[in-house]
């Protein structure tokens, strides 16, 4: 410690200091910004209800977006969560239905086939050597296909109503799906910290080859952090459809922007190693209150797919800013 | 032995100015040039006891490091073709040769990242077969990479530890919970040791120079005991002080705890001042093996670029 000062050591520049802050507080800052002109513009924005209502539909979106931070971690990518959701939520509404399984089953085979779905992702593109942009463009494809094969053409609605306490059930004042959010977000960022698993997704993303040198079996670990968002995809989809008691056969088309949204702005980079769940935490809310807001201020929906592509391309320039910076 | 000693001064002065000449940097010759006398004329004073210990080293103890009759091929190119090196306890083995000589190869099969097509490695006379780098280091082989192998989002103990971290025991260990603080203590305590000079401990590996990289990369070597370094152009990257520090870090090793080395360089001068031994490479193949106070550079330099008759090798 008391050799910290007599160095040559490159100074850290203005410029770069202020990205360090930026990646603290950055964020934060912003997203209370954005709840403020909301609140100003439209006074419902505030009120108890629709705060509970924004943070039980970010929910469905964050729990995919605290695994797919494990997987941008790695400088990874997977394009295919929309489909999890809409096909372990069409799984776990069949079951129900069609396929007479009870409540147990139609819980744990969609979170299994959504972990199975990431192992799929994982192990093709580590053993194939293909990158999972193009593996899970693939897998995208595949299970919305099977998605409108299991449902032949209609929704499947009528859920139990155990099943349909995960999506719309209250502990308290607060929504159940929200404590699931909360609490993956929570476990999630102790594994990232105080973990061995934690510390090599952290250095895989940084230098996929020292972390090769040291001995961590680099392929394995990018198929566990697949499976770790494949499941939390198939959690998704079960709050989804059990929220909506109804399993639609378009369901989840467009979280991949969304989810890999809320993950870019929370201050997670495209290019790995950098970044974490408690970030995505703020990315997901913001990206939920700026849907709210504009849907409370009447805003088209059009308008809204433009604002939030502008703001997930904003956050991307910003993390590129961001690296030119500090690898100077 | 004096004598002997005188003239390698003579050797060395000559061989500086030729090194240098080339450079046209004169003030800096000079000043290197006394640096090599004086470190001449301090192994002379020690030079017939290091020279004796080493010899009947030689003669009763197995060597650390034996490759033997060992080839790589990729593809249609043989990357190496029958080497064979040995490295005995303590002994700076500098391992030179032109770009594509196959010096990444030799210390990246000695390390475990590629096997060999034939022929065979022995640790302390044992045969040994790695299948990942992992496996070399339980046989106390460490390397040192071209890119250094750091992470650099993560802070030194992060790095020291990377692979192979600390973690709690009992009943909590299949979570492989972190020991964080033990990690950062021992991390300090062997930075410290080696006077490595370093900014915080915990500032990631990002903010620090290419020689305060170097200088961790070698620390975290000699923090895990290793028998056997492996440094692959461990100054190429860094300034002249810099380069410095390393050179005195890893000669302390070798004198203090006994640590051999293998140093690939391009740097003659550097290979020089560290080195007692040097192997050289050309076009996959061995053609010598000589000790650095037999030799000359520019005998050196004829056998890398092929100038020399193979000569010095059995």
């Amino acid at each position: 410690m008391n050799k910290s000062v007599n160095n040559v050591k490159p100074e850290k520049s203005l410029t770069q200091s202020f990205f360090i802050l930026w990646d603290r507080v950055g964020i934060l800052l912003v997203f209370l910004v954005v709840c403020l002109i909301f609140g100003i513009l439209t006074p419902r924005f505030f009120h108890p209800l629709n705060i509970i209502n924004v943070i039980r539909q970010v929910s469905i979106i964050g729990v995919i977006a605290v695994g797919m931070t494990f997987v941008i971690l790695l400088g990874l990518i997977d394009l295919s969560v929309g489909s999890i959701v809409a096909f372990t939520g069409m799984i776990a509404a069949a079951l129900q239905v069609k396929w007479g399984g009870g409540l147990f089953l139609s819980i744990t085979i969609p979170l299994l086939v959504g972990t199975g779905i990431g192992f799929f992702n994982g192990y093709v593109s580590t053993k194939g050597n293909i990158h999972p942009f193009i593996v899970t463009l693939g897998t995208m494809s595949i299970f919305r296909g099977a998605t409108l094969l299991v449902a032949q053409g209609r929704p499947i609605s009528g859920m139990n109503p155990e099943f349909r306490y995960i999506g719309g059930g209250m502990v308290g004042a607060i929504p159940f799906p929200v404590i699931l959010f909360i609490g993956s977000v929570i476990f999630a960022g102790w594994i990232l910290k105080r973990t061995v698993f934690g510390r090599y997704t952290y250095s895989i993303g940084g230098n996929p080859e020292a972390a090769l040198l040291s001995g961590i079996q680099v392929d394995s670990h990018k198929v566990k952090c697949f499976c770790i968002l494949g499941f939390l995809g198939g959690l998704s989809g079960l709050i989804l459809t059990s929220r909506l008691n109804s399993a639609e056969m378009l369901a989840g088309s467009g979280y991949e922007l969304d989810v890999i949204g809320a993950v870019i702005i929370g201050g997670t980079s495209l290019f790995g190693g950098e970044g974490g769940v408690y970030g995505t935490l703020v990315g997901a809310l913001l990206m939920g209150s700026v849907t709210n807001g504009l849907n409370l201020l009447g805003v088209q929906p059009y308008w809204q797919m433009i604002v939030r592509g502008s703001i997930l391309i904003a956050a991307l320039l910003m993390d590129r800013l961001k690296r030119r910076f500090l690898e100077q | 032995m004096g004598a002997g000693c005188g003239r390698r001064v003579v050797v060395l002065t000559y061989s500086r100015q030729e090194l240098f000449a080339h450079h046209g940097n004169s003030s800096l010759a000079y000043g290197t040039q006394n640096e090599m006398d004086g470190e001449c004329l301090g192994k002379k004073k020690k030079g017939g006891t290091s020279l004796n210990s080493t010899d009947t080293e030689t003669a009763t103890q197995t060597p650390v490091l034996q490759v033997r009759n060992v080839s790589k091929r990729f593809g249609g190119v043989k990357a190496l073709n029958n080497v064979s090196l040995e490295v005995h306890r303590g002994e700076i083995k500098g391992l030179v040769g032109d770009n594509g000589a196959g010096k990444s190869t030799l210390i990246k099969i000695i390390a475990g990242v590629y096997p060999p097509d034939g022929g065979e490695v022995l640790i302390n006379g044992e045969p040994v077969h790695f299948s990942s780098p992992r496996d070399a280091r339980k046989y106390g082989i460490e390397t040192v990479y071209q890119n250094l192998a750091l992470s650099e989002n993560l802070d030194v103990p992060s790095n020291f530890f990377l692979g192979r971290e600390l973690v709690v025991g009992g009943l909590l260990k299949p979570l492989k919970l972190m020991r964080l603080g033990e990690m950062q203590k021992r991390a300090r305590q062997a930075i410290e040791d080696l006077h490595v000079k370093i900014p915080a401990i915990t500032s990631q590996v990002r903010w620090m120079s290419g020689g305060q990289r170097q200088a961790v990369a070698v620390a975290r070597s000699a923090f895990w005991k290793g028998q056997l370094l492996l440094l692959d152009e461990p100054t190429a990257a860094l300034g002249v002080e810099e380069s410095g520090e390393v050179m005195r870090l890893l000669k302390n090793l070798a004198t203090e705890q006994k640590i051999s080395m293998i140093v690939i360089s391009h740097n003659l001068e550097h290979v020089w001042s560290l080195c007692d031994s040097i192997d050289v490479l050309r076009q996959g193949k061995k053609v010598a093996s000589v000790r650095k106070d037999e030799t000359t550079p520019e005998e050196v330099v004829g056998f890398i670029t092929g100038a020399h008759a193979v000569a010095g090798s059995k």
